[in-house]
């Protein structure tokens, strides 16, 4: 940005609106609300993002309520759901309408929005030395198609016919036809209509995240300077650029057949006691049900890869920062993020080799799935070498970390046993699919986001830091519990216990678990109510949480820690400083810290250096 | 009431913790920062080692402890690839769980900074990244090529002599069609579905006319059986749990599974030691709001028992009793479904 080094205020700065009349006081609104200012926007995705995981996570205890103990009444549940829990009772529609909320706001608007549009906008500026994205207006926009995604699926859950409740998935013909499943009627109109906003939003973040990584990099930040961090959040934009109008053509396609009486999905139908007829009084034929799941996989499958990068970028920082020593083999960590980028794209009909699809066709996925182990092999072993010999700190944020690698091993080992299609045979659609997506991308990506907050909170909020202990509470409460949560479900899945089962006692062979699904739904319930500890310690420590004493609480190389409190929109105060190394020379030539800002000659004297520069 | 009361210590809980952390915070503030950040290494550094015996001794022990209610081996000649498989897969993946969460929490604790630890600088180290990324390579290579072995068998064709069942599914049940003496299922329509004729079988298609109706799945012991799967409203899937047997039901594409029982019902429940045993028929696709409720038995027999229960089935054709109409009357009808149907479940996706 060398158009930017000879200004000299934040608030004069070539991507700021003149308003001569406003005397560049910001209002109420161009301040919180239609803010251009990324920090600004970060906040607000990730505010949107906490409210819509405890709603999301709320979900799930209810569910897994009816789960643990099927037979039961549950005040509590008819007093929040009213006749979709009558007596106390969840009414089948209702428990599956909460699983595909469930599914939809933590996949999209938790793990996408909150984790990948809060880091993306808040670490792309400032750890590449940028006053702002490349259109903040776009981003601003992207922000607010977010939120207005967000309120048409709030606005679903209070339809008399419920909102969508076919799956996450939404696999047509149950989500077209409303006489298959009253969820299949507005419910599931409002869901393609947030959906298709939501896909804006990722679109115009994904293009800005690419255009400023690409432009806006500082001097002297090349891209192999550039933290992990980074190199995550642009693969990450690069998959969703790619895959989201995939996405959505096979939504515009469902609308089609749902409003417009067409059969792109639909064939050969009877239901509601008659055959299914288009508008010429012929039956009708030729539609694939299948080629929805390819369209949806094609965006699904990359999802997952979107929904972990950012939390592997955020965790390799944090380890490399919090360990006082370089990430293992930098070099190779880019590549096997390029790698799994690259190989993202081609292992989605894996999710489909029960499913009808050419068998032929499944092998070629299953080869192409197996080797995404490689790459993601190399990050585990890369990981554990970093923090080898280091001299590990332990913020909340390294807790997470560490905790977010364990979660990936366990995870992506059982993936292994998935990816292949002939155990996919025997374990498709069973819990061990349950336990395996949500240890390595749920519960993963979900640490990446905790590691992520702890970590930048002092960036975010001005210089105030989150409890240390409440927070050392929330990840012992949180990864013991979530294992107990999740790894029993493997040994369900052995069982052959099949998932979205409302009920168990009509068969035999799926009923043999009851003492152990509430286990799991006890451990739900607490660590629902551990991540109080988080809530409370987040939104108090955002006006009353203990200063920091320095700009730079972590001792970090990189360049976000450079600019001051309070920081104004634009970023630095004064030029944006140049670049001398990568960010993560961690304990080289013996020295605690080499911040990237600094030129070699003033290593000796970094402090001096930074406070002459006003960095410091 | 009383999970108002419940969420009420849940409240006070949260609200003691949250007091217990900024009363900590404070007392470290009277602290100088080294001694505070070296406790909390110290601590957190051996609550990881702790944690990784629990975690390894729990989740290796709990496996052991629910053994007896795993799916017992397969009772089907293909389950045994698909076991074999399982058990290469947990040789191939278990050390390196073992593995990689020893070195994590060991490296956890051991490298905690107190003491003042000085890091040791170590950027990369080429050999030893080719290393670990040539072996992963090459254990999944060999998973692949068995995978893909096994897979193409289970999934090739049929032999020639296998029995020809259709299983239909429809919100929220499954229906069994048998193909009767001629081993040819008759061609069907969703058009001609009416309470008499659930499948909608087109009788001008003589194969029709032996085809009967079951809502119990009756297979032959030892004899290959090809399912001809399909559905008539949305996606279901034919799940047999005990044989290893999945394949989506989908609606206007035809799909199909083949498999040979190896054990009857009654010698399942000796084995088993559960005379009440029976083997199930489930659905594992959702399906809508009685997903979870779609079950069918499936009786495993001896060749004898099957062809004789078979013999007592009555075609639909007969039950109907269409074979006694005006034979006028039938070409009629014949004759305008043959003009309207080109849908037929031996057309092939495959």
């Amino acid at each position: 940005m060398s158009t930017s080094s000879n200004i000299d205020t934040a608030h004069t700065i070539a991507v700021h609106d003149h308003h001569d009349d406003h005397h560049h006081e910001e209002t109420f609104i161009q301040k919180y609300v239609f803010s251009m200012d990324h920090k600004m926007i970060s906040r607000q995705f990730l505010i949107t993002g906490v409210i819509w995981a405890v709603i999301g996570v709320l979900f799930s205890v209810l569910f897994r309520l009816q789960l643990g103990w099927p037979n039961e009444s549950f005040p509590i549940m008819e007093a929040l759901l009213g006749g979709w829990a009558e007596g106390g009772k969840l009414q089948p529609e209702f428990y599956y309408a909460l699983v595909t909320m469930h599914g939809t706001i933590m996949v999209f608007f938790v793990l996408t929005a909150g984790l990948s549009g809060t880091f993306s906008n808040l670490l792309i500026p400032l750890q590449l030395g940028a006053r702002d994205m490349a259109s903040p207006f776009l981003n601003m926009l992207s922000y607010w198609f977010f939120f207005s995604a967000g309120m048409v699926m709030l606005v679903s859950l209070f339809l008399s016919t419920g909102p969508a409740s076919g799956g996450w998935t939404v696999y047509p013909p149950l989500s077209v036809l409303e006489q298959a499943s009253p969820g299949s009627g507005t419910g599931m109109t409002l869901w393609l209509v947030s959906m298709t906003l939501f896909i804006v939003s990722s679109l115009l973040g994904g293009l800005n995240y690419v255009a400023t990584i690409l432009n806006m990099r500082t001097q002297g930040m090349t891209m192999m300077r550039m933290p992990l961090t980074i190199w995550a959040f642009f693969f990450t934009a690069i998959l969703g650029v790619l895959s989201f109008p995939v996405l959505l053509s096979g939504c515009v396609l469902l609308l089609f057949d749902r409003g417009l009486g067409t059969s792109f999905y639909l064939s050969d139908i009877y239901i509601g006691g008659e055959p299914l007829m288009n508008a010429a009084g012929e039956l009708m034929q030729g539609g694939s049900p299948i080629l929805f799941q390819h369209l949806f996989w094609f965006l699904g499958h990359p999802e997952v890869y979107i929904v972990i990068l950012p939390a592997m970028g955020m965790v390799s920082h944090i380890l490399a920062t919090n360990s006082r020593k370089p990430i293992f083999g930098y070099s190779a960590m880019v590549l096997s993020i390029m790698a799994i980028t690259v190989l993202a794209f081609l292992v989605w009909a894996h999710h489909m080799f029960m499913s009808g699809m050419n068998p032929f066709v499944g092998s070629i996925f299953v080869l192409f799935t197996l080797l995404i182990a490689v790459p993601s092999a190399i990050k585990v072993f890369n990981w554990i070498a970093t923090i080898w010999r280091g001299s590990i700190n332990y913020t909340p944020a390294t807790l997470f970390s560490i905790g977010f690698v364990s979660l990936f091993i366990s995870g992506g080992l059982t993936g292994i046993f998935l990816g292949n299609s002939t155990l996919d045979i025997r374990l498709h659609d069973n819990y061990f699919v349950i336990a395996h997506f949500h240890i390595v991308m749920g519960l993963a990506a979900g640490f990446g986001l905790f590691a992520g907050v702890y970590h930048w909170f002092p960036k975010m909020f001005n210089g105030r830091m989150m409890n240390d202990t409440l927070g050392y509470m929330h990840f012992w409460v949180t990864f013991i519990g979530s294992y107990c949560i999740f790894w029993p479900m493997h040994y369900l899945g052995l069982s052959g216990v099949p998932r979205r089962y409302f009920n168990f006692e009509t068969f035999e062979t799926f009923n043999a678990y009851g003492d152990l699904n509430q286990f799991i739904s006890t451990a739900a319930i607490v660590v629902f109510f551990g991540q109080f500890l988080f809530l409370i310690n987040f939104f108090y420590s955002i006006n009353s949480g203990r200063k920091s004493k320095t700009l730079n609480p972590w001792e970090s190389n990189s360049i976000e820690w450079t600019t001051p409190l309070n920081a104004g929109h634009g970023n630095w105060v004064g030029a944006i400083p140049p670049v001398f190394r990568g960010p993560y020379e961690y304990g080289k030539e013996g020295m605690h810290v080499r911040p990237q800002v600094v030129p070699d000659a003033h290593l000796d004297n970094q402090d001096e250096y930074l406070d002459g520069q006003g960095l410091k | 009431m009383n999970s108002f009361l419940g969420l009420l210590i849940i409240a006070l809980i949260l609200l003691v913790l949250f007091q217990v952390g900024r009363a900590l915070d404070m007392i470290n503030a009277l602290r100088s920062e080294e001694e505070i950040k070296e406790r909390n290494n110290h601590l957190q550094g051996t609550l990881f080692l702790v944690f990784m015996v629990l975690f390894l001794f729990g989740s290796i022990a709990s496996y052991f402890y629910y053994q007896d209610r795993y799916l017992p081996e397969p009772v089907s000649v293909h389950g045994a690839e698909i076991s074999f498989m399982f058990f290469w897969t947990t040789v191939a993946t278990l050390p390196v769980f073992v593995a990689t969460h020893i070195a994590l929490f060991w490296f956890a604790y051991k490298y905690r900074n107190v003491n003042g630890r000085k890091p040791y600088y170590y950027s990369h180290n080429n050999r030893l990244e080719l290393i670990w990324t040539v072996i992963p390579a090459a254990v999944m290579i060999l998973l692949v090529f068995q995978g893909m072995r096994s897979w193409l068998k289970i999934m090739g064709d049929a032999p020639e002599n296998a029995i020809v069942i259709e299983a239909t599914a429809q919100q929220f049940q499954w229906n069994f069609r048998y193909s009767g003496a001629d081993n040819v299922l008759g061609k069907k329509t969703v058009k001609n579905i009416t309470t008499d004729n659930q499948m909608g079988q087109i009788w001008s298609d003589k194969a029709n006319q032996d085809d009967f109706i079951t809502q119990e799945l009756h297979l032959p012991v030892g004899k290959p059986v090809l399912v001809r799967i399909n559905s008539i409203d949305v996606l279901h899937s034919f799940y047999l749990p005990h044989f290893d047997v999945k394949m989506d039901a989908v609606p206007g594409i035809p799909t199909q599974f083949w498999f040979t029982p190896t054990t009857t019902t009654a010698e399942a429940r000796k084995l088993y030691d559960n005379p009440e045993f029976e083997f199930e028929v489930a659905c594992a696709e959702l399906c809508g709001a009685a997903h979870y409720n779609m079950r069918r038995v499936a009786i495993v027999e001896t060749e004898e028992e099957f062809n004789k229960w078979a013999k007592e089935q009555q075609p639909t054709y007969k039950a109907l009793g269409l074979d006694e109409q005006e034979l006028d009357n039938d070409k009629r009808i014949v004759e305008k479904e043959e003009s309207e149907v080109n849908q037929t479940t031996d057309s092939s996706t495959l």
